[in-house]
């Protein structure tokens, strides 16, 4: 089909007002970590007087950024890898069977995405706390009790996206592996994890984004030694002097690792999500 | 059965994610004091987070020197602290020991969360007589045992620019608000501006009009603990308060943004601004950059003539308290904390490095609180400053007025004109959301 | 028993995370869970409906302010949702053909709703400062709009502008890529078939993309609307504690309602009847996409 130039046009002027409104935030940000001091608590400029590598040095002194660092990786990949396992294992049940309670259970499950998390912070604090004291397993203020958090948080979108995936993998693969002589396990394993593998990597990418970005739960069910990024950049706030400079250079920092691994996968999430939500 | 091995391995794959996780969580052993590890959460005193465990870890080993007594150190910051005391408190699970802001004292006693002071305990760490009674009048419920004991004392002083002052032929610091106007219109100019407030901020909006509405003959809430908002003492207050933007143009309308806590008074050290209120600031101050010769400090202004009822305040008792927490297993251990956070050599050190002032009367007798500046706190702190109400809905008035006068101080920087009606309006509106 | 057992993992968890606290909830939402109950929260009075009586009195400052925030929120919600959904279908449609550049124009699009939200919020609240902000240096200083006064963005009316800005901002892009998925599912051959028929580029819109895309669309917009209704994280971080009074949308003033004053019974009170409105809001959504869907 031809594109008449007036489409052309529209096009290339939307495009460029997208692109612009996209990455305004992200050059302040670049720009600003590259400034010093005297540059971020004066009037805004679009380019720093002088470019300073200061702030990326100081900011790891300003606050324990790197402990940050690390408990945020832990928990959002131990999170977005065990939300995987368990949403994998559910998702081929409701693909694959039918059985009494099936509907109840992924109503029940894709409706709790409505919980205002408001509701049940303070009851899951509690809870953490009151199965701390009578079992020993320590939930509140550790990263387990995050971790296991986080991917509940995830379960619902994935268990139905995987679902989606699963219900895409032709049911004679597995018949086929089964005549082969695999159980049900062995199908699952060497039959429909590879095939659903970019629903597997969609979910990794969302549960990571996901514990990666989260606040209010962090906020509250985090300590000294376990808080995450998230909640720890605003320590940077709480200095007597607001360290603006930093601050974007810490924010850049957290957020090149997240980009670039979400631009690479991309591609899966939209398989994915096409498998999930076209059906 | 590859069913079973299916579930076993369900179960394993959660079991293993907690193993995998956990991490080594302190198990504080009972017994003998040489085991016992404390919890305690110290509050933002500092330049910062790290800048507070420097100076607080050389003490702590002191301590663990002296009584075998482990201390294991949080320091939270202040948009967190009350947040996680209030969980902590719902929980039953909290830290042993820890910093409270004083003015929550009464809302917290009536938590029933931490240990009351009765004279018993008192005892224990060396009796009610070695404290200030002024701090002391900041720990709770009059007719109750104090909930916490102070341990850093502060007051709120009208810092000003000496050399803004010289440059503008102002020889003395105002003492009457009538003078403070005309002072601060004659400082204010194309570089910087007479006052600078915190204007974002819910605590500093709501202890400026607190002192201001106590000038007025104002209260918030009667001798029966019930709240009495928008009295016209509290709206003459928040009217003076929101002038300083409305009417006088004295302050930059944009400190209606401060929020931070910090902000207005980086404008002072910067010469942004010629004046600020704001508790012991010497040490901020000085990181900051300000030069020395150019600081100087008085006490807030007063009517003149003072109002029918009209009481000479210029400050709030401001500092912070020390608090157990009841559900403590380590009673013992965390008293004789407490005490050796009270005592005189601990209280000179700490004092002097966060800049406040000592809660014990003894440690005065250090020639470091002898400067000028310490000798002004200590007076306003003596003798003009009053506690903010102890009641037990303190720590809901501090939010409701503080938020209101945001949201008013908003209006006002954005051009709005904010009348008395309209305070008054937006006082009652606080008022009824007391619960 | 082998599908019960694959779902034992994500019912325990769901139990633990979801199910049990939602039930604590509701059942403090009867409670009179004040300050002087905390501590000891089993021996707090049962309020009866009280805590719901007191939220819903629009008579009263609490209940007036409650009705304010949840029509903030709802207007909030419809811009959001309309502009999003506008601006991420424009992208999709003129990214749908390859053009020099379109890949590297398709990753630009994405980086907003990659980036972690407390990291790109908190860029916007430095941009949005009124004197120093980079917003106010294009307006004031560049384009020398506004009279040369600064306006406010983070605080007053602007403020709730500001908060939309922002979350357009954050969401367009995740609309943008759930709708080029679902044109990627298109068939070359419908538009070819279009085309022969002289159906020129808008007919081809309206004739085959938006009727293809109509599944997508039912998913995509009840997660916006949930996301962005239910959205905490972006408010927070671009104001704090406190919302400005006009952006004061429900998450944050439920917040400011529990933790702030203390008040839990009140707050999940407030929780609840937010839980029931999303409730009736996504079911009768539903059934009203599946009337459509038949009709198609």
């Amino acid at each position: 089909m031809r594109e008449p130039m007036w489409f052309k046009w529209t096009r290339a002027i939307g495009l460029a007002v997208l692109a612009l409104f996209a990455l305004i935030p992200v050059w302040v940000m670049v720009t600003s970590a590259l400034k010093p001091l005297a540059d971020v608590q004066e009037r805004f400029t679009w380019w720093p007087s002088h470019l300073s590598a200061k702030p990326f040095v100081e900011m790891w002194k300003t606050i324990p950024l790197a402990d940050y660092f690390v408990n945020s990786l832990v928990v959002s990949t131990v999170a977005s890898i065990a939300s995987v396992v368990v949403a994998l294992l559910a998702a081929y049940s409701l693909s694959r069977y039918r059985f009494r309670g099936r509907q109840a259970f992924s109503v029940v499950v894709l409706s709790t995405q409505m919980f205002p998390g408001i509701l049940f912070l303070l009851p899951l604090y509690v809870i953490f706390v009151n199965l701390g004291n009578t079992t020993g397993l320590q939930l509140y203020g550790s990263r387990t009790g995050l971790i296991v958090t986080y991917m509940t948080f995830t379960l619902p979108f994935a268990i139905w996206m995987l679902a989606g995936y699963l219900d895409s993998v032709p049911r004679e693969l597995d018949e086929a592996a089964k005549v082969d002589g695999c159980g049900p396990l062995g199908a699952f394993m060497r039959v429909v994890i590879p095939a659903a593998m970019p629903g597997i990597v969609a979910v990794l990418i969302y549960a990571f984004m996901t514990a990666w970005g989260e606040v209010l739960f962090a906020s509250v069910l985090t300590d000294d030694s376990t808080r995450t990024l998230a909640v720890g950049l605003q320590g940077y706030a709480t200095q007597n002097n607001v360290y603006w400079n930093q601050i974007m250079a810490a924010a850049l920092t957290v957020s090149v690792p997240i980009v670039v691994g979400f631009l690479v996968l991309q591609r899966y999430l939209v398989a994915g999500m096409t498998a999930g939500s076209v059906k | 059965m590859r069913v079973t091995r299916l579930a076993a391995l369900a179960l394993a794959s959660l079991v293993g994610v907690s193993a995998l996780s956990a991490c080594s969580s302190s198990n504080s052993g009972s017994g003998s004091d040489k085991n016992v590890t404390l919890t305690y959460w110290a509050s933002n005193q500092g330049t910062s987070l790290d800048n507070d465990k420097q100076v607080l870890g050389p003490e702590l080993a002191k301590f663990t020197q002296q009584t075998g007594i482990k201390v294991k150190l949080q320091v939270v910051p202040w948009a967190d602290l009350l947040n996680n005391i209030l969980t902590a408190t719902t929980s039953g699970k909290g830290p042993d020991v820890l910093n409270i802001g004083n003015t929550w004292s009464a809302s917290l006693q009536a938590t029933g969360a931490f240990v009351p002071f009765d004279d018993s305990v008192m005892a224990k760490i060396g009796g009610k007589s070695r404290f200030l009674g002024g701090s002391l009048s900041a720990t709770g419920a009059a007719d109750k045992p104090p909930t916490a004991v102070p341990i850093y004392s502060l007051a709120y002083g009208l810092y000003y620019n000496k050399k803004y002052f010289a440059e503008a032929g102002i020889s003395q610091p105002p003492t009457t608000w009538a003078e403070f106007e005309t002072d601060a219109k004659k400082v204010t100019n194309a570089q910087h501006w007479g006052l600078s407030i915190e204007g974002g901020s819910v605590s500093e909006n709501v202890h400026n009009v607190f002192t201001l509405s106590q000038q007025q003959g104002g209260a918030f809430f009667d001798a029966a603990g019930k709240p009495t908002f928008d009295t016209p003492q509290n709206v003459a207050a928040v009217r003076q308060y929101l002038d300083f933007i409305q009417q006088d143009k004295i302050t930059n309308p944009s400190n209606a943004e401060y929020a931070q806590g910090t902000e207005a008074l980086a404008d002072f050290a910067k010469g942004k601004s010629a004046m600020v209120l704001w508790q012991a600031a010497s040490g901020s101050l000085k990181q900051l950059g300000m030069n020395a010769a150019d600081i100087g400090v008085a006490p807030m202004p007063l009517p003149d003539p003072m109002p029918a009822g009209g009481k000479k305040v210029t400050s709030m008792v401001a500092g912070i308290n020390l608090a157990v927490f009841k559900n403590t297993k380590h009673m013992d251990a965390a008293l004789q904390f407490v005490k050796f956070m009270t005592s005189t050599p601990e209280q000179k050190v700490l004092n002097k490095t966060y800049g406040s002032m000592p809660s014990v009367t003894d440690a005065y007798a250090d020639p470091a609180f002898n400067t000028p500046a310490v000798q002004t706190f200590k007076k306003i702190l003596s003798a003009s400053a009053a506690p903010l109400p102890a009641v037990a809905a303190e720590s809901q008035f501090e939010t409701l007025i503080g938020t209101a006068v945001k949201n008013m101080l908003a209006d006002a920087a954005s051009g709005k004109n904010v009348s008395e009606s309209d305070i008054s309006a937006q006082l009652k509106a606080a008022q009824q959301q007391l619960s | 028993m082998l599908p019960y057992l694959l779902l034992v993992p994500a019912v325990i968890l769901e139990l633990l995370i979801h199910i049990v606290p939602m039930l604590v909830g509701i059942g403090i939402s009867f409670l009179k869970l004040t300050q002087f109950y905390i501590a000891n929260w089993r021996q707090a009075p049962n309020a009866g409906l009280a805590n719901y009586r007191y939220a819903l009195d629009f008579n009263s400052a609490a209940g007036k302010q409650l009705l304010h925030s949840f029509f903030v929120t709802i207007i909030f919600t419809v811009i959001v949702l309309v502009v999003s959904w506008t601006f991420g279908m424009a992208a999709a449609v003129f990214t749908q053909r390859p053009f020099p550049g379109r890949g590297i124009v398709r990753t630009i699009f994405l980086i907003p709703y990659a980036l972690p939200v407390f990291a790109s919020v908190i860029t916007w609240n430095f941009m949005l400062q009124r004197d120093n902000g980079a917003v106010n240096h294009v307006l004031v200083d560049q384009l020398h709009l506004a009279g040369g006064d600064r306006p406010f963005w983070l605080i007053g009316q602007n403020s709730f502008y500001s908060l939309v800005i922002v979350e357009v901002w954050r969401t367009w892009p995740f609309a943008f890529l759930m709708l080029t998925a679902g044109m990627q599912s298109i068939s070359q051959d419908l538009y070819e078939a279009a085309g022969l028929d002289g159906a020129g580029v808008w007919a081809q819109f309206r004739g085959v993309t938006l009727p293809m895309l109509r599944p997508v669309n039912r998913v995509l917009l009840l997660v916006l609307f949930l996301w962005t209704f239910n959205d905490f994280t972006t408010p927070f971080t671009l104001f704090g504690k406190g919302a400005p009074h006009q952006a004061d949308i429900i998450s944050m003033h439920i917040y400011q309602n529990s933790f702030v004053t203390w008040n839990f019974g009140t707050g999940s009170a407030m929780s609840v009847l937010l839980l029931i409105f999303l409730l009736v809001v996504t079911g009768g959504y539903l059934r009203l996409a599946k009337s459509g869907s038949n009709d198609a």
